[in-house]
């Protein structure tokens, strides 16, 4: 992988076959996610009158998609549960546009990647939700040290994990820096 | 300083940013890159680069930080696309 850089108005960074087939694995896991997230309220009598989407009033089971899904309001659940159902909808429809804008914009075969402003601000949120999710499987809580499970067994399947996650961070870093000019 | 109103005296007030007693919270998360945090607070609430760096640093060493206050509405708005951006937002009436 050679990290994002900016060039000529484009940020542009290059992957091997093997880390295009990966990261393109992993958003599509959040997506799946998601998906199973939307797709549960399809039999609203609401949403049937109205054809507005509704999302659940409660939080998600999986404490993954609850991090992807947080609550508008940590006291007041009446209202938590209201905006849940109103908004919920569109920020998973915000999360499946950017996983979907980086799926079409990475070379399957690997190669160089060639992002615009607009593109690239959607490389930066679809990076982010698969780290989000890392994160509470990886039981993350601070940035500089592996999590206890990870350093426990630096042949085991966690510290793998592990260094997806931090390989995913570089990508990041290295595009947003990019975007924000510091390259 | 504004004095308290009942909730029921709420609905009454017009909309103005004055009157309107909501704001946006986002709260600190192991996993959000401080340049992430900086560039989604400049590029979607708006805030100049030293505005966004000093609150992304509240959120990093208070654990929180208020980044926008307004109509109940528009705090919704503002809450859905952070959520949207990955970050961990919640709104709260501020009294």
């Amino acid at each position: 992988m050679r990290p994002f850089r900016s060039r000529l108005g484009r940020f542009t960074a290059a992957f091997d076959p093997a880390e295009a087939t990966l990261l393109a694995d992993l958003v599509d896991q959040v997506r799946t996610l998601l998906a199973q997230r939307g797709g549960g309220a399809e039999d609203d009598p609401l949403a049937g009158l109205t054809g507005m989407a509704v999302g659940p009033s409660t939080p998600p089971g999986d404490p993954a998609v609850a991090r992807l899904l947080p609550a508008f309001h940590r006291d007041d659940e009446g209202l938590a549960a209201g905006l849940r159902m109103l908004r919920e909808p569109e920020v998973i429809a915000a999360k499946d546009d950017a996983a979907v804008t980086l799926l079409d914009t990475l070379p399957r075969g690997g190669g160089t990647v060639r992002l615009t402003e607009q593109t690239a601000r959607s490389w930066l949120v679809a990076l982010n939700d698969v780290r989000l999710v890392f994160g509470v499987r990886l039981n993350i809580t601070d940035d500089a040290t592996p999590p206890a499970a990870a350093a426990a067994d630096p042949r085991g399947p966690e510290y793998a994990m592990y260094l997806t996650y931090r390989w995913l961070s570089t990508i990041q870093e290295s595009l947003v820096q990019a975007m924000l000019g510091d390259a | 300083m504004t004095l308290p109103v009942s909730d029921s005296e709420v609905g009454s007030l017009s909309d103005t940013a004055e009157n309107a007693p909501w704001v946006v919270i986002v709260w600190n998360d192991p996993v959000n890159l401080m340049s992430y945090v900086t560039y989604v607070f400049q590029t979607l609430l708006g805030h100049p680069r030293p505005v966004a760096e000093r609150l992304m640093l509240d959120v990093h060493h208070k654990g929180r930080a208020t980044v926008a206050h307004g109509p109940r509405d528009s705090m919704e708005s503002i809450v859905t696309q952070l959520h949207g951006a990955g970050l961990w937002a919640t709104m709260a009436q501020d009294r």
